[in-house]
């Protein structure tokens, strides 16, 4: 018999007001992570599925994709560093779409590439054959359908769908190499790069080579005129990235903190207001232990209670906003958000041990 | 707990004293007192005499100054608080003033909970609060919670709460304290009546010196100092 559960059961009302303040608290950590990882997500996704664990930038570019130019001989010189297996040239263009039947245009990314990302196609054998990532759906876009990129209003047709490759929050659209040229000749006429110019070079290293002595051997190899630096920092390197990220998790350790505090407030108060029946449980032979777990074991409950009807209230508030805003609400984030409501929770209720310890038996009789 | 030849309760020069700035305030004192197995006594005081501190070091709430407690035989006087909550867990049945039911237990719950937190056998705890709320004739009143029960129903759970980790000594604090003289009589039967049925000691504190005759001895206290007979 769990006397704590059963309170819980029969004085549901009794911890209603834990339980509210926990419910929007965790509407509010799965909202916020949800447009910390929406966001990331939209600038990055282009990026984290290269194929490569290595991206090399131009020397000068300042890990800047779109500064960045690597033109054919320093693409040759790469190949033949030590240590690389495979390169592949990539490059982007950031444009507005026209969409069939939509009066504003779609903000899009054209990739041109050679090594297919993660989850995408090999590129298309036709120019003008695009892959489009599922986000653009929500601005109209579908299957089958021609998009116009730029002022000259290149023509573009979509043969499919891929996910998670969206880059600086723009649609992602995945071309072979031609089609990115042709566009970007058309759009930006003075950026026109020669053949075999690259932005960027997607660089796979061979089994068991160490990719950092790799990425220094690609500088070494091309004379210096490469940054070559790990996937994960050139992910970092994304303008605002890091700001965005310790902005919003400024923000969730902040409210994992409030939620602590709830917990913590709520159950002194309740001890408080049970000092009289925990003094009759010692009086009869439970330890304080017995009596703290009982605590332990209530907040924990009302956590995880909070926390399923939080969850099916923030799909509900998800569901309402609108498709532009970068909400992705993903299951490990709201395990994150489990498991650290639980934890708060806890260590919330901990700071009851030392009003149940302090409880004096005795006042059950006096 | 095996000592069954031994007193009850033994109380040898007990002494309970508190620091109040330079004074010292004595409780009780040098109190010695023999109870034998079986035995009921009613402690008779008026309000601060220190009969509840006599009933709290009985009963291994309180720790003495000075002196030695012995139930069953056993020495609890030097117990730490841990000892202390073993000996009241496994030897000591309490009947509180104010009852203190568990509001949102059952009748059967609230008699559970000793079990609980004994961590006793499940199945020969339920048989046994199943027994003791037959026995008092509460056995409709099982899964009634203490707001659905009479005052004196609710006593009667009380009583059988008190009963369920088969104790060696009952402490009963003022149990007529809050009723009228027709339904105090009825309770102070009933508690004789089933700590007789038991084989088990007991010691009542009182105010009310109508109540003595249930007891097979009664003892005065007063300013702390245990005596035979109303000090006048």
């Amino acid at each position: 018999m769990k006397v704590a559960l059963l309170e819980l059961r029969r004085r549901p009302w009794r911890f209603a007001p834990a339980v509210i303040a926990l419910v929007l608290l965790t509407v509010l950590l799965l909202v916020l992570g949800g447009l910390l990882d929406g966001l990331y997500n939209g600038f990055t996704g282009a990026l984290r599925a290269q194929p490569g664990e290595l991206l090399a930038y131009a020397a000068d570019a300042r890990l800047s994709m779109l500064r960045s130019r690597i033109d054919a001989a320093t693409v040759a010189e790469a190949e033949r560093a030590p240590g690389v297996a495979q390169v592949g040239g990539l490059g982007t263009a950031l444009l507005g779409a026209t969409v069939p039947g939509q009066a504003t245009q779609a903000n899009v990314a054209l990739f041109g590439y050679q090594l297919a990302p993660r989850g995408v196609p090999a590129p298309p054998s036709q120019a003008g054959q695009v892959y489009a990532d599922t986000s653009l759906k929500a601005q109209g876009v579908k299957k089958g359908q021609t998009l116009f990129l730029g002022p000259k209003r290149y023509p573009v047709s979509i043969v499919g769908w891929v996910s998670g490759t969206n880059f600086l929050l723009q649609g992602g659209l995945w071309g072979n190499v031609d089609t990115w040229r042709e566009v970007l000749a058309s759009a930006r006429p003075d950026l026109m790069l020669a053949a075999g110019t690259y932005q960027v070079l997607t660089i796979s290293t061979a089994a068991g080579a160490d990719p950092t002595r790799v990425a220094a051997a690609i500088d070494i190899a091309t004379r210096g005129t490469t940054h070559t630096v790990m996937r994960s920092l050139a992910v970092a390197a994304l303008p605002g990235i890091k700001q965005q990220r310790s902005t919003f998790n400024a923000i969730i350790d902040t409210t994992f903190f409030v939620a602590a505090l709830v917990v913590a407030l709520f159950f002194i108060l309740l001890t408080i207001e049970r000092m009289e029946m925990y003094a009759v449980f010692k009086a009869v032979g439970a330890s304080s232990a017995q009596l703290f777990g009982q605590v332990v074991l209530q907040a924990v409950t009302i956590a995880v209670l909070s926390f399923g009807l939080g969850a099916l209230l923030a799909l509900a508030v998800s569901s309402v906003i609108p498709p532009q805003v970068p909400l992705q609400l993903s299951a490990g984030r709201a395990i994150e958000v489990a498991v650290g409501l639980v934890v708060m929770s806890t260590l919330g209720s901990v700071l009851s041990l030392r009003r149940v310890v302090r409880i004096d038996p005795a006042t059950a009789i006096s | 707990m095996g000592h069954h030849r031994a007193a009850a309760l033994k109380l040898e020069n007990v002494r309970k004293a508190y620091r109040s700035g330079d004074d010292e305030i004595v409780a009780v004192d040098r109190a010695t007192l023999e109870i034998g197995n079986a035995e009921i006594v009613a402690l008779v005081g008026p309000s601060g005499s220190g009969k509840t501190t006599l009933l709290s070091i009985s009963g291994g709430l309180l720790s003495p100054s000075d002196g030695r407690v012995l139930v069953a035989g056993d020495d609890i006087s030097g117990y730490d608080p841990k000892q202390l909550t073993k000996f009241r867990r496994e030897n000591v049945g309490f009947v509180f003033q104010s009852v203190n039911l568990v509001p949102f237990l059952t009748a059967r719950e609230n008699l559970l909970v000793v079990a609980d937190f004994s961590r006793r056998d499940k199945k020969k705890s339920a048989a046994r609060a199943d027994q003791l709320l037959d026995e008092l004739g509460l056995e409709q009143r099982k899964a009634n919670l203490p707001a659905q029960l009479s005052g004196g129903e609710r006593q009667r759970v009380a009583v059988g709460r008190a009963f369920m980790n088969e104790p060696d000594l009952v402490l009963i604090d003022e149990p007529t304290s809050a009723l009228d003289t027709r339904l105090g009589e009825q309770v102070m039967e009933l508690i004789v009546t089933e700590v007789r049925a038991r084989n088990t000691a007991a010691v009542i504190v009182t105010h009310d010196q109508r109540m003595t005759h249930h007891a097979d001895r009664t003892l005065y206290i007063t300013d702390g100092v245990l005596s035979d007979a109303p000090r006048t």
